[in-house]
């Protein structure tokens, strides 16, 4: 790709960018959030057009006009929310598409040795008589890597492939990726966090503002250097925990039950703390944020707040008492895309800004343009759609919301995933300035490091139940947490 | 294309094909309009005084007998008095009886330099004047005056544009509940039978507790009771649909069938009658010269209105439409914003069966058939997504406009029922499709 412009309304997402990609390697694409990284891999995968600038494969110039073409041209590429059908099995959704007729007798025995072939391939092991919506997140990543890979793709795009996987399943994508570039298949890699890069990428290229500023071999390269290229200045500090007091118990759970997800877990959070809560994905870290906000109820179990039991029987009532959730996923639960930003900050915030159900929308205005401006949300105004917004300043606004309502406890369910370095430092300085004011901070997070650099506690869950806590944190490394965390 | 122009466009989009439909409909109407009433009569005297010095002339006022007829013959006599004239005779009449009063005046022997006429009795003067006046030689100097007529679409006249939106003020009312129920991403097809079940309540109140005589209070009693009935089924609706999950595509199915047949059975399949003229007072009532349905269709929208864009319900309404769980875990009250908008419904189409009993003083259990798809069409063609979460209040009334301007256009321009019907279907899909593409270019 070189001297490619792209322009949307208002925005010049694009400025002159190249990008170069060999033969069985894996280049890595970095860059805040807003950069342009998306747009660009968009027009790989045939969703934009550029407006001007060329791309070429093997030395040809191609025109992508649509998905069909980047799949007739080689480019598969994975997007960061999957496209998977739910109800059908991993085989029909890895040969969807490209089904020999319109209307024809699928041959399904030929898919399923394939799609076995492929599994094999890509070292896991899964039936492909399995529906999509029975399989792990990892799985489904590995079937959309099967369904790239279906297509005799010679360019695979991948869109932060690790940010809903655990650890180990990481590591497990990084031997599939060696695998593929072996076999001469060259790998697009995005993805927020520094440590994989370095293990996984050859080379680096970094956008900043939509503009490429510098493409350098990982050999060599220190994270100091990449932050730097990233942000276009250094960060000192990645975690820039504070020491805070800690207060008395301001949260409690004892003996939460729900399902296989949650079994007898009893946690608490002091006022000025951050509890880590970790551990691999599905062992009920989310299922038990979820109950203590009223968005499940437990099967049996209390909640207390300063000591006394608390009823909440749904999300208006946590919120009612000082509670309040930060989805894992702002997409479909943390925001309402369609509407504006104003309108999403107003949600939970509507009572303190309206008298008998009449809102004052000069006071709602002001306080979301106070909050945009303390928190740098890059934003044309309160009355962008959320949906047009990149992925970190979407974050901020969840995080306007409540911080507007001021709430006392704050549970963080993945608050950094798909957030660039720049965002992900600011987020955990206002985590900072929260315990500084006594709130209590409960951080979910799949990040070792994050959890490591940020939490004046850990504790690791396993299978639904709590099987470990790290008090002295500073002197805790990842596999003290891993060790626990795989049972 | 200008974004600012594709913007305005999508905005505004309905409003303009509102104008055009207008417009079209104006150019094929234009047709040769003779003025009656006040303005046209006092104009008619001011020329005729200042051609020709009057004062004590006499005078025969001559007009065709039916419509407004009577009232623009009292207003030529009374101008003609006002400007000193001696009104002999004022004959509202068919051409049979203005011959006679030609005749008496002639044998009278009074001079009559002074016909005031309508159109049609100006018609009738200049064809027989001339053999009259052989037989009576007083008639020879009579001269005929008629408003001077102009040019005008028949669609533009003011009673049209009040009649359509007479015609659409039910369908708009119980659109504004529709439109909220489809920004949650639901659907109501009960309400053409909420209608009906309505107006059978009301007039079975007002019977049983007015007997032959009911008063207004009894009046007011029904109205009360059919609204407060349909409210009470749209909740209902509203705590299937959140209470079970069941679609409301299906639970409205099944109240559709119920209310419209026990509005039948309620009303022993007749029409109920109320036995006071009063009833007619919102249906056919007029305040400041706008028909009472018309002002109550205008403050209703303009509440609506406020209510969606200035009040927290209004924006729980479009974030329970646009994201169901983001709006939960906002701590939106989603199912009590549920229940609202289908009751609220509820509360609209009772409404909209009271003013449809009281134009008709019946309460009659066929009212409203297939009501409720001119009321979805009405809010589909006004812009709103049937995904949910978008959606203008007033588009739906642009929305209901354009329906109610086809459906009066068609019946000035005499195309037959059937033709219509296909019209708006053909209407229906451009709306949506112009709603696909508009979706697109975002």
């Amino acid at each position: 790709m070189s001297g490619i412009h792209k322009r949307f309304p208002g925005v010049h997402a694009l400025k002159d960018v190249d990008l170069e990609l060999h033969t069985g390697e894996c280049l890595a694409l970095l860059g805040e959030n807003g950069a342009g990284k998306s747009t660009l891999i968009k027009m790989l995968g045939g969703a934009h057009l550029p407006d001007e600038g060329t791309i070429s494969f093997n030395g040809n110039p191609i025109q992508i006009h649509g998905p069909q073409d980047a799949l007739a041209a080689g480019i598969a590429v994975i997007y960061q929310e999957f496209n998977l059908v739910p109800w059908l099995s991993a085989r029909e959704n890895i040969f969807l598409g490209q089904e020999p007729g319109r209307v024809c007798i699928l041959p399904a025995k030929r898919e399923r040795e394939r799609a076995v072939e492929l599994f094999k391939q890509l070292g896991a092991d899964i039936d492909p008589a399995t529906l999509c919506c029975d399989l792990t997140v990892a799985e489904q990543q590995i079937v959309e890597i099967a369904k790239a890979l279906a297509t005799d793709a010679r360019i695979l795009v991948m869109d932060e492939p690790s940010a809903a996987l655990s650890p180990r399943e990481v590591d497990g994508l990084f031997r599939v990726i060696d695998g593929l570039k072996e076999r001469g298949i060259g790998i697009i890699y995005i993805s927020h966090r520094l440590d994989e890069i370095f293990t996984v990428a050859d080379r680096v290229t970094f956008l900043r503002d939509g503009a490429h500023v510098g493409t350098r071999p990982i050999v060599g390269l220190t994270r100091g250097d990449m932050i730097e290229l990233m942000v276009g200045r250094s960060i000192d500090q990645e975690y820039p925990k504070e020491i805070t007091e800690i207060g008395d118990v301001r949260i409690a759970c004892k003996g939460l039950n729900r399902g296989k997800k949650v079994q007898d877990v009893s946690l608490e959070v002091r006022r000025g703390e951050i509890v880590g809560l970790t551990g691999l994905v599905g062992s009920g870290r989310t299922e038990t944020a979820r109950i203590l906000f009223g968005a499940d109820r437990p099967e049996s179990g209390t909640i207390m707040m300063n000591g006394s039991e608390l009823q909440i029987r749904n999300p208006r009532d946590a919120i009612a008492t000082g509670i309040c959730l930060l989805t894992e996923d702002r997409k479909s639960q943390g925001l309402v895309l369609g509407q504006t930003v104003l309108e999403n900050f107003g949600l939970p915030n509507l009572k303190s800004f309206s008298r008998f159900s009449w809102i004052d929308l000069g006071r709602e205005r002001s306080s979301i343009e106070d909050h945009g401006r303390q928190l740098q949300i890059k934003m044309t105004g309160p009355d962008q759609v959320a949906a047009t917004l990149s992925g970190g300043n979407q974050q901020k606004v969840v995080l306007a919301k409540w911080l507007e309502r001021n709430a006392e406890v704050l549970l963080f369910d993945e608050p950094t995933r798909g957030i660039d370095v720049g965002a992900k430092y600011e987020i955990y300085q206002l985590m900072n300035r929260l315990v500084a004011k006594g709130k209590a901070i409960l951080m979910i997070s799949s990040e070792l490091p994050e959890v490591l650099g940020m939490s004046d506690r850990i504790v690791v869950m396993h299978e639904g139940r709590i099987k470990g806590e790290i008090t002295d944190v500073p002197n805790a490394t990842q596999q003290d947490i891993m060790k626990i965390a795989v049972g | 294309m200008n974004m600012n122009l594709k913007k305005t466009l999508s905005d505004y989009g309905t409003i303009l094909v509102l104008i055009l439909l207008g417009l079209g409909f104006s150019i094929v109407t234009i047709e040769e309009q003779w003025p009656t009433g006040n303005k046209a009569a006092k104009s008619l005297l001011q020329d005729v005084i200042s051609t020709s010095p009057a004062n004590g002339s006499n005078v025969l006022v001559l007009v065709r007998q039916g419509g407004d007829g009577k009232a623009f013959a009292d207003a030529l006599a009374s101008e003609s008095v006002a400007a000193g004239l001696n009104v002999l005779q004022i004959a509202v009449t068919q051409p049979v009886g203005a011959r006679k009063a030609l005749i008496s005046i002639g044998q009278s022997g009074n001079s009559l330099p002074f016909i005031f006429a309508d159109r049609h009795m100006a018609n009738f003067c200049n064809e027989q004047l001339p053999r009259l006046s052989t037989q009576h030689p007083s008639l020879s100097t009579a001269r005929v005056f008629t408003p001077s007529s102009h040019k005008w679409p028949n669609f533009l006249k003011k009673e049209n544009l009040l009649n359509i939106l007479k015609q659409i003020s039910v369908v708009a009312i119980i659109a504004i509940g529709m439109t909220m129920i489809i920004i949650t991403a639901g659907i109501d097809l009960s309400v053409g039978s909420l209608i009906a079940f309505s107006g059978v309540i009301t007039a079975l109140v007002i019977q049983s507790v007015g007997g032959g005589t009911p008063t207004t209070t009894h009046l007011f009693l029904g109205a009360f009771s059919g609204i407060i009935a349909c409210g009470l089924i749209g909740m209902f609706t509203g705590g299937m649909v959140t209470a079970f999950g069941i679609p409301a595509f299906i639970v409205t199915l099944g109240v559709m069938f119920v209310a419209r047949g026990m509005s039948f059975i309620l009303a022993d399949s007749d029409p109920v009658l109320v036995a006071n003229p009063d009833f007619g007072w919102l249906g056919r009532g007029e305040l400041l010269g706008l028909p009472n349905t018309v002002l109550l269709m205008a403050l209703l929208f303009i509440l609506a209105h406020l209510l969606m864009t200035r009040t927290s319900v209004g924006r729980y309404i479009y974030a329970v439409g646009g994201n169901p769980e983001a709006a939960r875990l906002s701590g939106v009250p989603v199912k009590w914003v549920l229940v609202f908008v289908y009751t609220l419904c509820g509360v609209l189409a009772g409404l909209g069966g009271v003013m449809e009993a009281s134009l008709h003083v019946t309460g009659d259990p066929k009212a409203g058939n297939m009501l409720e798809l001119q009321v979805i069409a009405a809010v589909v063609v006004g812009g709103t997504s049937l995904a949910g979460g978008q959606g203008r209040i007033f588009g739906t009334l642009v929305g209901a406009l354009i329906i109610g301007v086809i459906r009066n256009g068609m019946n000035l321009t005499g195309v037959e029922a059937h033709m219509q019907s296909v019209v708006y279907g053909v209407v229906i899909l451009i709306a949506v499709l112009v709603d696909r593409l508009k979706a697109k270019i975002r």
